[in-house]
């Protein structure tokens, strides 16, 4: 515990940034374990270059990683840092835009030579030319003060005492802002459990860090961020793409089937294998085929086998696997197709997050080929997305596409452990086909593959092995019941129909659109669909916290849309769409509904901003009382 | 750990018929294609194998060859081009109890799908893969395909094609296939013994079949059929003779290159004895390359036989495993993680 005097503040936002192999990550996430840990409500925004590693000290070699953590829930990694660690000044360059003056700079001035203030750009020292003015400069030769705390290291060469920095710059943190030191100790000793002298001199480097803040006049007191009140329950931290493979874990458990996983390895979606390739244990098979399609291939030859089967990919893996999902979708099995989406179009910005692949789930196809989609909202959300996206497939046998992105994959916040026992069971959903007939299909000609249950419309799914079901499907248009080829123009269409209907009748097996209500009731509705959950509501609450009445709607399903949709948004004057892309959400709204929905886009790899989506929606508002347009285009 | 039913079904104790695995679906190939021969044969010898019908699965992509599994009465799965190497690795490692058949033609597998193929062989998935070779594009209508010869004029190559052809045998084995094979399509009793062979083979088993298209490649492989000089015949364990007298033979040259002899010469001793078995695919491959297309001796028979872990097999021995290891999985404990805190 600090000596120093302690202030008491409602929410932090803190950014390390550094060369990207400074260890910027780790500080970051060890720093939010610490914080969750603690009870504050957190989330986060890891921000990093493609580039493995490009050369030191460059600008485009800047990695960030940014969290917010609060004494109340909060709902975005923060707009505007109040403490930025800059370990050079390329650091600094990229990140200062970001700040708001009377924010707090960390500096590491051994950093701010020469050759790095060139590498930056900078014509002269920021610290020295005004740059800085207005801003709480701390300077700290942080390579310098860790070197130090490692002379008894004899053994560690500089170079690897100088990679201890990041522990320096989280144990300073750590102190500013009174983050119990013992857990982080523990965790290093656990890190560096084969190699112990690395481990102590982690910890001294730590340490050193915040012994820096604890007895440097520089810092003249600390900060403290009480537990936030969350629903009670036991909590842990979570990432999206963790949530999302313990979220396909649970579900093959909840329906009794194993689950195969078909990947290639992609960003931002690699973890979602990595992690799943841990869990052997659960009957989780995990195959890295040779390219994407091979990997979706494999999975759906595996959903034809009675797995529960999942491809897991980024946007160009989805372009890729198009026409095995195609096959899907004609063959009638079901199979899971998580894109965890970032920037494009093309390879894009593959470290960065973007919600523009919608249009490609709902169309990335030839031909009539309907697949129903699903989006998760948050980090936490990721679990009950992939769980529901299971129901889906199995119920209705279908491919189903479940949406994530960058931001909600690496993002993270505390969530509430899930009651197993409180899962949804999903073994009604997996009905395999036993005999002929059994099933409500005819039975006069043997089985037929392609008869259909009344009320999901789902052909049955008779899995190799079971004796007398003996039946081919493919690509070609199957004749409606027998699964014959067929060439009849009649048959064509009435299958077409069929699937369509099959896709749309789960609009009556989903929840209805819910409005999160404004009081009074408001003439404006926020209309959102994935990652931008946070930041639309973040902006939401500032906006009614101003006195103005705004509702929100969030969707999760994207196709088919929940039923009473339509009805909702005729409900208000005006409808606004906020979306990472240019207005696919809002062209889907506008065509299916006749509503002059509007748009509020930005594609710029990273999430909103609270304030820019706050101050679109009081435009909105003042529209809607006749205050004028917004100056803002349909794009 | 959830199961997929109860393993492979123990099936009717009934003996199967050609009649049982033949399909009421009307087959539609071109009068006198060679894919009707080869049809008959693995009707004729999937009652042999001692599989349960319903345990057979037939894994097509696009093309003529692609439509077998409509007419054969087991399950089956008509894919997208290329792909079937893809898709019947998903189900043998699903369900490594059955028994799995890939079929394909020269295009499908190795033009659009030859990265599929070649690493359904690298991973010794346990398929048999029957690719009809007849050095065409039949279904798109007469195109060169990746095994047409240099200088083939088709309504894609008209002034003659100038790409080199593969040698499928060749870029099997160079795989590392453990069962690699040569037949012809009306050879009755040769392709049947290698198409029995094939599947009860553990691991990827890849028989190149050559198959007359008649329509667009008509007596592509007339040189090698029948007792045609030609054609030389691998068996296992004897000299590699041939010839209208068994007048030839294939020799270790002194320069390290197979050579064909004479066998008054030479006499049948300096004759190389084959040995499908060998581990090293090296001898395996110089046999195959002793034509590149079937015009000079082309040798058909089993090139090689070797054992490798089973790609199925290692996946659910590695579930096993785990299991043993750390016990069945607790999805609670799972979900709950290390760290974490009450409220």
């Amino acid at each position: 515990m600090t000596t120093k005097p302690v202030e008491r503040v409602d929410t932090v936002t803190v950014r390390f940034a550094g060369d990207s192999g400074d260890g910027m990550q780790l500080a970051g996430t060890r720093f939010t374990s610490v914080t969750t840990a603690l009870g504050n409500d957190v989330a986060t925004l890891p921000d990093f270059p493609a580039e493995i590693r490009a050369p030191a000290g460059s600008l485009p070699g800047v990695s960030g990683f940014q969290l917010h953590f609060a004494d109340h829930d909060i709902l975005t990694p923060g707009d505007s840092p109040d403490v930025l660690v800059a370990m050079n000044p390329a650091a600094l360059k990229t990140n200062l835009g970001d700040l708001e003056r009377g924010a707090t700079l960390v500096l590491n001035t051994d950093a701010f030579t020469p050759q790095n203030l060139r590498k930056a750009r900078y014509e002269s020292d920021p610290r020295e030319d005004g740059t800085l003015d207005g801003f709480k400069v701390h300077e700290v030769s942080i390579t310098t003060l860790t070197i130090g705390a490692l002379e008894g290291y004899a053994e560690l060469g500089k170079k690897e005492k100088q990679r201890a920095k990041n522990m320096f710059a989280l144990g300073l943190m750590s102190w500013m802002f009174s983050r119990p030191t013992e857990p982080t100790r523990e965790w290093l000793r656990e890190k560096f459990g084969e190699q112990p002298r690395v481990a102590e001199a982690n910890i001294a480097a730590f340490d050193a860090g915040w012994a820096y803040g604890e007895t440097t006049e520089a810092f003249d007191h600390a900060y403290e961020v009480a537990a936030a009140e969350l629903p009670p329950g036991t909590y842990r931290q979570i990432t999206g793409n963790l949530a999302i493979s313990y979220g396909l874990v649970a579900a093959s458990q909840q329906a009794g089937l194993p689950l195969f996983l078909g990947g290639y390895p992609i960003t931002p979606a690699s973890d979602v294998l990595h992690e799943l390739s841990k869990h052997k244990n659960f009957g989780v098979r995990t195959f890295q085929g040779e390219d994407e399609i091979a990997s979706v291939g494999a999975a759906l030859g595996a959903a034809f086998s009675g797995h529960l089967a999942a491809t897991v990919t980024s946007g160009p893996g989805v372009a890729l696997k198009t026409e095995t999902i195609g096959l899907a979708v004609a063959v009638e099995l079901p199979l899971l197709v998580l894109n965890i989406q970032r920037g494009g179009p093309s390879t894009g910005l593959p470290t960065k997050t973007e919600q523009a692949d919608l249009l490609q789930a709902l169309h990335g196809r030839n031909g009539e080929s309907p697949v129903p989609v699903i989006a998760a909202s948050t980090p936490g959300d990721c679990f009950d997305v992939a769980i529901e996206g299971a129901r889906m497939a199995l119920t209705y046998r279908t491919p189903v596409f479940v949406l994530s992105d960058g931001y909600l994959a690496n993002g993270a916040e505390p969530w509430r452990v899930p009651d197993v026992a409180a899962l949804p069971d999903l073994r009604g959903a997996v009905r395999f086909a036993v005999a002929a007939g059994a099933n409500g299909e005819n039975a006069e000609h043997g089985f037929a593959p392609f008869d259909r249950d009344p009320d999901t419309l789902a052909r049955p799914w008779a899995i190799p092995g079971t004796p007398g079901l003996e039946h081919r499907i493919g690509g070609l248009e199957k004749a409606d019941g027998s699964g014959d080829i067929s060439y009849d123009p009649d048959n064509h269409h009435r299958m077409t129909e069929l699937r369509q209907a099959k896709v749309d009748r789960i609009a009556g097996d989903i929840p209805a659109a819910e409005v999160d209500r404004a009081d009074p009731g408001a003439r404006v509705l926020v209309v959102g669909w994935g990652s931008s959950y946070g930041p639309i509501a973040a902006a939401v609450r500032a906006c009614r916290a101003e006195g103005l009445a705004v509702d929100q709607l969030h969707l999760r399903h994207l196709n088919p849309f929940p039923p009473n949709l339509g009805e909702v948004l005729r409900r208000y004057e005006r409808v606004l769409v906020p979306e990472m892309n240019m207005g696919q959400l809002r062209s889907l709204l506008r065509a299916r509904f006749l509503v002059d929905a509007r748009g509020y886009n930005r594609v710029a790899g990273l999430p909103f901003g609270t304030g820019e989506l706050r101050d679109a929606i009081a435009d909105e508002v003042a529209a809607a009382e006749g205050r004028g347009e917004p100056e803002r285009s349909l794009s | 750990m959830p199961q997929v039913g109860d393993g492979a079904s123990n099936g009717d104790a009934r003996e199967l018929t050609k009649k049982d695995v033949t399909s009421d679906q009307e087959v539609r190939w071109c009068p006198g294609c060679g894919d009707y021969a080869i049809l008959a044969n693995v009707q004729s010898v999937l009652p042999k194998l001692g599989v349960p019908r319903e345990n057979f699965v037939f894994v097509s992509g696009i093309g003529c060859a692609a439509r077998f599994p409509y007419y054969v009465e087991t399950y089956g799965f008509h894919s997208i081009h290329g792909r079937a190497p893809a898709i019947a690795t998903g189900i043998s490692t699903a369900r490594p109890e059955l028994s799995v058949f890939v079929v394909t033609g020269d295009g499908d597998a190795l033009s659009i799908g030859g990265n599929h193929l070649l690493h359904a062989m690298r991973r010794n998935v346990d398929l048999t893969v029957l690719m009809f070779n007849n050095q065409i594009y039949g279904l798109t209508k007469g195109q060169y395909s990746p095994t047409s010869e240099v200088g083939k004029v088709t309504k894609s190559t008209p002034v003659g094609s100038l790409d080199h052809p593969y040698n499928p045998v060749s870029l099997a084995l160079g795989a590392e296939a453990t069962f690699v094979a040569r037949s012809v399509d009306n050879e009755r009793q040769h392709l049947a013994d290698l198409i029995e062979r094939a599947a009860q083979h553990r691991g990827t088993s890849f028989i190149e079949i050559y198959q007359n298209c008649n329509i667009f490649n008509d007596g592509a492989f007339d040189g090698v059929r029948g007792n045609k000089p030609n054609q030389i015949r691998l068996e296992h364990g004897t000299p590699i003779r041939f010839g209208a007298e068994g007048e030839h033979g294939v020799a270790m040259g002194a320069n390290g290159e197979l050579e064909v002899v004479d066998v008054a010469e030479v006499g049948e001793e300096a004759l190389l004895v084959h040995d499908a078995h060998r581990d090293d695919p090296g001898l395996a491959f110089m046999l195959s390359r002793l034509a590149h297309t079937p015009h000079g001796p082309t040798p058909i028979g089993l090139f090689r036989q070797t054992e490798r872990p089973v790609y199925g097999d290692e996946v659910a021995a590695q579930l096993d495993d785990a299991v043993a290891r750390k016990g069945p999985g607790d999805l609670q404990a799972l979900l709950r993680g290390r760290d974490t805190w009450t409220v």
